[in-house]
């Protein structure tokens, strides 16, 4: 049986939507995951301690905010801090095309900007996890 | 450094790789669940069931916000649905218990049921053992929201919380069997709704009739707000050592244990029954055959278990 891929869906920082979020969230399920959501307004650590709890091959965030700058490298480093690299680490939301590589090479996997079909989504996430 | 060990230390990633290798069935992980089971047994297990809606994660939120206090290390266990079609889940138990997140006294691992229809996951028992290895003080379960029968959790808890709310229907729900069997405390949550107090008093009749030494408080609670927690508490305090002053705590305990062993032979039955393509391919045979009347399920159901012997 193919083992089951958990996905952590978080919000980070201050912005209160989160339709996108539960879209993903609801597409990931049918997809056959195990999604964790954890509402809104989530601090980086507070993001971190769930994902090493739930042990997720996933953390995916959503953030319209425009402090993506700032929250979600904070995140990738608080992963590493706790010796979490093997999870992955994606965004969406609304992110400017000119902010994808530095979120990148920060260590953010991959960025989904709005539009995006959801199957693509799922498709990374099933090809990128880093654990077997 | 190796897993056992670093449970042992209590070590936070390695309570949490060893409870999802549980749930993916790897062989591994039941072996180092036997080295391990003589460290287990430490945490007092509280369960927390009710209908979907009644607010059982906001209470298991406020219940441990006031056990950290006293500075008790908890962990919380919380199972949600899984979809029968997909395997996928929502797991979303953790949106009511947000501030718990950066307690590092708390640990919190939620877990889709994953095709068991009992309210809780057939991992969920391992995991207890898992956290209580990891050092809590006490392990919270909350259910699957339950209709009427599931009742797997007053199998693996020591005291039952059962969460009601006002207005799901008549005294005649309150004397059905099934889930108000189990409680051993009652909290009736959101009770500055209509209807309140005549939920309260329809519980308390019906639990007026029951047989035995421990009569269940019911306690009328607005879990949001904070009202009523110090009397849960109280109540599940007054249960523990009830059970522990009467001998019951022990009783209960073996009873958990055999229902456990009885569970472990059903599953590995089951499993060696499906785990098995050739298997299934015979059931789908057979399972056209019983609908077009050509054969009755009782013969298949025969054919089949000669299969297995």
């Amino acid at each position: 049986m193919e083992r089951t891929i958990r996905v952590l869906v978080a919000k980070p920082g201050l912005d209160g939507h989160d339709r996108g979020a539960k879209v993903i969230a609801r597409a990931l399920r049918d997809a056959g995951m195990e999604v964790i959501y954890t509402g809104l307004r989530q601090t980086p650590q507070q993001i971190v301690n769930a994902a090493i709890q739930e042990d997720v091959d996933c953390v995916a965030m959503s953030i319209l905010s425009g402090a993506h700058n700032t929250l979600l490298p904070k995140v990738v480093e608080l992963l590493r801090d706790d010796d979490a690299s093997d999870i992955l680490v994606v965004g969406g939301g609304v992110i400017p095309g000119e902010d994808i590589p530095f979120l990148k090479e920060k260590g953010i996997s991959e960025i989904f900007t709005p539009g995006t079909p959801t199957d693509k989504t799922i498709e990374y996430i099933k090809n990128n996890i880093k654990r077997k | 450094m190796e897993i056992r060990k670093r449970l042992l230390k209590g070590d936070k990633r390695a309570a949490a790789r060893l409870i999802t290798m549980i749930e993916n069935n790897e062989a591994e992980a039941v072996e180092i669940l036997k080295d391990l089971y003589g460290h287990t047994g430490k945490a007092y297990v509280i369960g927390i069931t009710g209908p979907p809606g009644a607010g059982k994660s906001t209470l298991t939120d406020k219940l441990v916000k006031h056990l950290r206090k006293q500075n008790k290390k908890i962990a919380i266990i919380a199972v949600d649905p899984t979809s029968p079609f997909t395997g996928g889940a929502i797991l979303g138990d953790r949106v009511r218990m947000g501030d718990l997140n950066t307690d590092p006294g708390v640990f919190i691992r939620s877990m889709g049921a994953r095709g068991r229809l009992g309210g809780l996951s057939e991992a969920t028992r391992a995991a207890v053992k898992v956290l209580d290895v990891y050092g809590v003080d006490y392990i919270f379960i909350e259910t699957v929201g339950v209709g009427q029968s599931e009742i797997d959790i007053v199998k693996t808890c020591d005291t039952t919380l059962m969460v009601m709310v006002p207005g799901l229907g008549d005294d005649i729900q309150t004397i059905k069997a099934g889930i108000m069997e189990i409680g051993d405390v009652f909290a009736v949550n959101k009770a500055d709704r209509d209807g309140a107090r005549r939920t309260i008093t329809e519980i308390n009749m019906m639990l007026d009739f029951n047989k035995g030494n421990w009569r269940p408080p019911v306690i009328p609670a607005v879990a949001i707000n904070n009202d009523g927690i110090d009397d849960i508490l109280e109540g599940i305090k007054n249960h523990m050592e009830h059970m522990k002053e009467t001998g019951e705590f022990k009783e209960r305990r073996i009873a958990n244990c055999k229902f456990e062993i009885i569970d472990l032979v059903r599953q590995r039955l089951m499993n060696t029954l499906l785990d098995n393509s050739k298997r299934e391919k015979r059931i789908d045979e057979l399972s056209g055959r019983v609908a077009s009347r050509e054969m009755d399920p009782y013969t298949a159901q025969e054919s089949i278990f000669n299969d297995i012997k």
